[in-house]
């Protein structure tokens, strides 16, 4: 048997299996209605109350003010996608019910690109993280999300059904997909990954958590749009540390002691953008030859994302961590360029007193 | 990518169970695809068999433009959008899956709903699609929609593509000015530009919508995976309407509604001269239902208005204080005639897709759809290299050619067409009415009782009354007393008897039309069909003009007898209303024996008919309105 025969074999061989145990339910028979609504509908019904539309910053051409979201606690955690969406302090949680609820950014991991909200409920419908699954390529699957916010209220989630293309690593792709996430994804063959999906779910066709949809990522060489899902298990140690406070973009609260000389951005040798927005995005406008900032290479348009393991999302958040540091400490950044993530570690030069 | 292609190469295998012949047997997996699986397979591809052979390509006679279509009955009668005939003018060519192209003209247009009825010549025995119930399509439902994709088919075969109802009871705001999709079904089956108009159909190849719309934002107007189809049933309500010929208005209740402080749909604005208004509607009402269906969002409300046209009585439930309150309301229309009209010819940016030409050599580097300018964000390539061109419109720039010359009308088009201001084609109203009218007289011929007619007989509750109609005027006489009532040019200045709503002029109105005709009558044209009160079907409906007072006559589409006469003295006023029952065989006439007046929420009277007598004009002498007193004769007999 040549090479490729045993190729083509195994291929049948994973693309049948999936197939094979579920058949009788999955198969979608047309006119059997019995067959083909009890197990889609069924997952349908049991998964939609678990999907959350997320209203945030954003609302102009191109950038939508609005994300999915789903429910992975029944005390209202939200698991969903960090994006310039929850960039406000306004955020709005809609549930499956049409409650609405106002949400807090728990925490973000800004290399996974994953961030957690709260609300308070109790409860809620929720997908558990640690019953996820792993599927093959072949897996039927079905994706949940409001793309372009087509429900508002109590209307459910839109529905779309596909199956796993292949699981890969978009790393291999650097340069053809802006994103910083490198981790595996799956492909999927269903148009998933449109405008607001971002934060949906994709699951077996027996409602088993499979993954969380991405952002919206656009192939530069063709112009193509790529529909894809984080795998949960890619999503499940960051979210464990968001929630047990990682990540929190809280500023510490003016109770906590502070050094007596606080680390200043001037000492590091960062000038970042003129503060003019209410929550103004951390860009680093200028470095100084010579400075500390300059010897661990951080470059004009660098993005600042963490300090430390503290989420930074504004020139003012940075400045009041920074406060809590002595100027004496090293400190770890965590920087966006080009959509790749870097880190850098700095040590302030102490300027000789005259 | 290599991943990719093995991947595509195997299922490639996989779908067609192609074992490599030389495969020693031993290592050959028994079939892993599960029976239930093949069995479904073949199912559907029988369903899709059968469903092909209803569906259309649509084009102008020119060749140009085009789209999809469902042919839904054996004498060719045809649904579309409103914005794929559009640009193709009244006369169209469409090619069905034997290979014909037929000649086909317009019959009517709703450009609110974009929905366009054609009818297809040349064949008595169309195949043609069954109409489901498409409020049991529920999301998760398979479906699959059928059409001409890029118009890729040249030999008119149609391309099936197949998803699931990802949402059920969609509201989609206006594109441009005009196109409001209302409680319209989402799906993720592909529906690309050419898909326009043609259906969307359940797992068992029945109809469930007409797709006609995408969310196209920024990737250009391909598939995205959704995309919304009009439900048949709002179809199916509008039907009736769009086979009298018409430009078709959809409806509004004249109250705006939105959430309270609790999350209640209540009324924020209401018109008072809307009928929800006369039926005691107010600001701050809770509303429950619409239409039947209970209220829960202000989208919700829309949605069930959106499924309506013009004219039509549904119920309504509101709550003020605790207290429920149930009514039927008619429905406004939602645009003047005149903006309507202004509309329905309005620019072709307003249209959700653009249509593609079939003629067109495709560009090599080009995909195969509609070619559009290149979206302002879209800039040079860093390195140069040209990008494969996804089409990615401006905003509300979709590209349309100017039409070209087209070519003269087919001679059966020509036959069957008849242009009138207000209506799409007034050939298939003339066609109606003169059905209806025919059903009517069939039942019994008043043209020749042109004088005096007296109707006697006793008000539920034993009190006599009688009636006397006649060219000049009418007479309503009970033993206590009488109204009179002179038919003048100001004809509704006197409502006659008082509380009724004018009675006496809806009487006269009904003979006039029972003795003059349609034609004779005024300008009496096909409304449509709409329902009435307590009864299942809806009704077919004529609508006649007389001295500035519209009246609608309501017939039994399968009998023939007259079922209520409306009589609407002005605008925005409740109309006095007759119903008409108890049919009875009477010297080879069907006559009612019973006759129940409303005017609004009350009851004037219920009449039993006991005698009926219809005189023929001598001519010598003119009858009159007279004194009468009960008549001996036998029951219905005329002179």
């Amino acid at each position: 048997m040549t090479p490729p025969m045993i190729r083509s074999l195994l291929w049948l061989v994973l693309l049948a299996a999936p197939l094979a145990l579920p058949a009788a339910a999955d198969s979608g028979a047309p006119g059997n209605r019995a067959l083909g609504r009890s197990s889609i509908a069924e997952t349908i019904t049991q998964v939609q109350p678990k999907i959350v539309k997320i209203y945030g910053a954003g609302g102009f051409r191109g950038m939508e003010g609005y994300q999915s979201g789903m429910l992975i606690s029944p005390e209202g955690h939200i698991l969903t996608v960090y994006s310039y969406v929850l960039d406000t302090d306004y955020l709005k949680a809609t549930l499956d019910d049409g409650r609405k609820f106002d949400a807090k950014l728990l925490g973000a991991d800004p290399k996974l690109e994953v961030a957690v909200l709260k609300i308070d409920a109790a409860d809620l419908p929720c997908f558990a993280l640690d019953e996820a699954v792993e599927v093959e390529s072949g897996t039927r699957v079905l994706a949940l999300s409001n793309l372009f916010g087509v429900a508002t209220g109590n209307e459910p989630a839109s529905v779309q059904h596909g199956i796993v293309s292949v699981k890969t690593s978009l790393a291999a792709r650097r340069g053809v997909f802006e994103t910083p996430y490198s981790g595996s994804t799956y492909v999927l063959d269903a148009m998933t990954n449109n405008p607001g999906a971002a934060g949906g779910a994709v699951v077996t066709r027996r409602g088993k958590l499979v993954g969380m949809l991405g952002k919206e990522l656009r192939n530069s060489l063709n112009n193509t749009w790529l529909n894809y899902a984080v795998p949960i298990a890619e999503l499940r140690t960051s979210v464990d540390e968001i929630r047990a406070g990682r990540f929190d973009p809280e500023r510490r609260d003016a109770s906590t002691a502070r050094p007596q000389r606080s680390l200043q951005l001037s000492m590091l040798g960062i000038v970042l953008l003129p503060d003019v927005l209410q929550r103004t995005p951390p860009y680093v406008d200028q470095v100084y030859p010579g400075s500390p900032a300059a010897a661990a290479g951080i470059r004009p348009d660098d993005l600042i994302l963490l300090v430390g393991e503290r989420l930074i999302q504004s020139c003012k958040a940075l400045r009041d961590e920074l406060e809590h540091i002595d100027y004496e400490d090293p400190i770890t950044l965590t920087l966006l360029r080009d959509q790749e993530l870097l880190e850098r570690t700095l040590q302030a030069k102490i300027e000789e007193e005259p | 990518m290599k991943r990719l292609v093995v991947l595509a190469a195997a299922t490639l295998l996989a779908g067609s169970r192609a074992v490599p012949a030389d495969t020693p047997t031993t290592a050959t997996p028994p079939p892993l695809v599960d029976s239930a699986v093949l069995r479904a397979q073949a199912e559907r591809i029988a369903v899709m068999d059968r469903a092909k052979d209803s569906v259309l390509g649509i084009f102008s006679p020119s060749g140009s433009g085009g789209g999809s279509g469902v042919v839904i009955s054996a004498d060719g009668y045809a649904l579309t959008n409103f914005h794929v005939v559009k640009p193709c003018g009244d006369a169209l060519k469409c090619g069905m899956a034997d290979g014909e192209l037929y000649d086909a003209v317009i019959v009517g247009v709703d450009p609110t709903g974009d929905v366009a009825l054609i009818k297809l010549f040349g064949r008595d025995d169309f195949p043609h699609a069954e109409l489901a119930d498409s409020d049991h399509v529920a999301v998760g439902d398979w479906c699959f929609a059928m059409g001409n994709p890029f118009l890729l088919a040249t030999d008119f075969w149609p391309t099936a593509t197949y998803g699931i109802v990802s949402g059920v009871h969609r509201y989609q705001y206006p594109s441009g000015t005009l196109l409001e999709y209302c409680d319209c079904i989402q799906t993720d089956a592909s529906i690309n530009p050419g898909n326009s108009g043609g259906p969307l159909f359940d797992a068992a190849g029945r109809l469930i919508g007409i797709n006609g719309r995408g969310s196209f934002e920024k990737r250009g107007r391909v598939n995205v995976g959704v995309a919304y189809a009009i439900s048949i049933n709002q179809i199916r309500n509008f039907l009736g309407y769009l086979h009298s010929g018409r430009i078709v208005d959809h409806a509004t209740l004249g109250v705006q509604v939105g959430f309270d402080e609790v999350g209640r749909v209540v009324v924020e604005n209401i018109l008072e001269q809307s009928d929800a208004y006369r039926r005691g509607l107010r600001y701050d009402d809770e509303i429950v239902s619409l239409g039947g269906r209970r209220i829960t969002t202000p989208n919700g409300f829309k949605n069930v208005l959106g499924i309506y046209p013009k004219g039509w009585r549904i119920p309504l439930s509101f709550r003020r204080g605790g207290q429920r309150y149930d009514a039927m309301v008619r429905l406004r229309g939602l645009h003047a005639v005149e903006e309507l009209l202004e509309k329905a010819a309005g620019r072709p940016r307003d249209l959700p897709m653009p249509i593609p030409e079939p003629d067109k050599e495709p560009d090599p580097d080009d995909e195969p759809g509609p070619r559009e300018p290149p979206s302002p964000d879209e800039g040079p390539h860093p390195d140069g290299s040209r990008k494969i061109d996804i089409p990615t419109p401006l905003p509300g720039q979709p590209q349309m050619r100017a039409p070209r010359t087209e070519p003269p009308m087919a001679e059966i088009v020509k036959q069957h067409f008849e242009a009138r201001r207000g209506f799409a084609n007034y050939y298939f109203n003339r066609l109606n009415r003169d059905r209806v009218w025919k059903a009517w007289t069939a039942r019994g011929d008043f043209s020749a009782m042109d004088g005096l007619w007296t109707l006697a007989g006793e008000l539920e509750g034993s009190e006599a009354f009688q009636f006397e109609l006649a060219d000049t005027g009418g007479r309503f006489a009970l033993p206590g007393g009488e109204a009179k009532w002179i038919a003048t040019d100001d004809f509704g200045a006197s409502l006659a008897p008082p509380q009724s709503g004018g009675l006496l002029p809806a009487l006269y109105l009904w003979r006039r039309l029972a003795v003059t005709g349609p034609e004779q009558f005024g300008d009496v044209t096909y409304l449509g069909t709409l329902p009435l009160p307590a009864r299942q079907e809806t009704v077919d409906a004529l609508v006649g003009l007389y001295k500035g007072v519209e009246c609608h006559f309501l017939f039994d589409p399968v009998e023939g007898h007259l079922l209520a006469v409306e009589v609407f003295p002005e605008e925005d006023v409740d109309p006095c209303e007759i119903y008409f029952s108890e049919y009875h065989q009477v010297d080879g006439r069907f006559l009612p024996g019973r006759m129940e007046v409303r005017l609004g929420d009350d009851l004037y009277g219920v009449f039993l008919l006991q005698q009926c007598r219809f005189k023929e004009d001598t001519g010598s002498q003119k009858e009159a309105v007279k004194e009468g007193g009960r008549e001996s004769e036998n029951d219905g007999g005329t002179d």
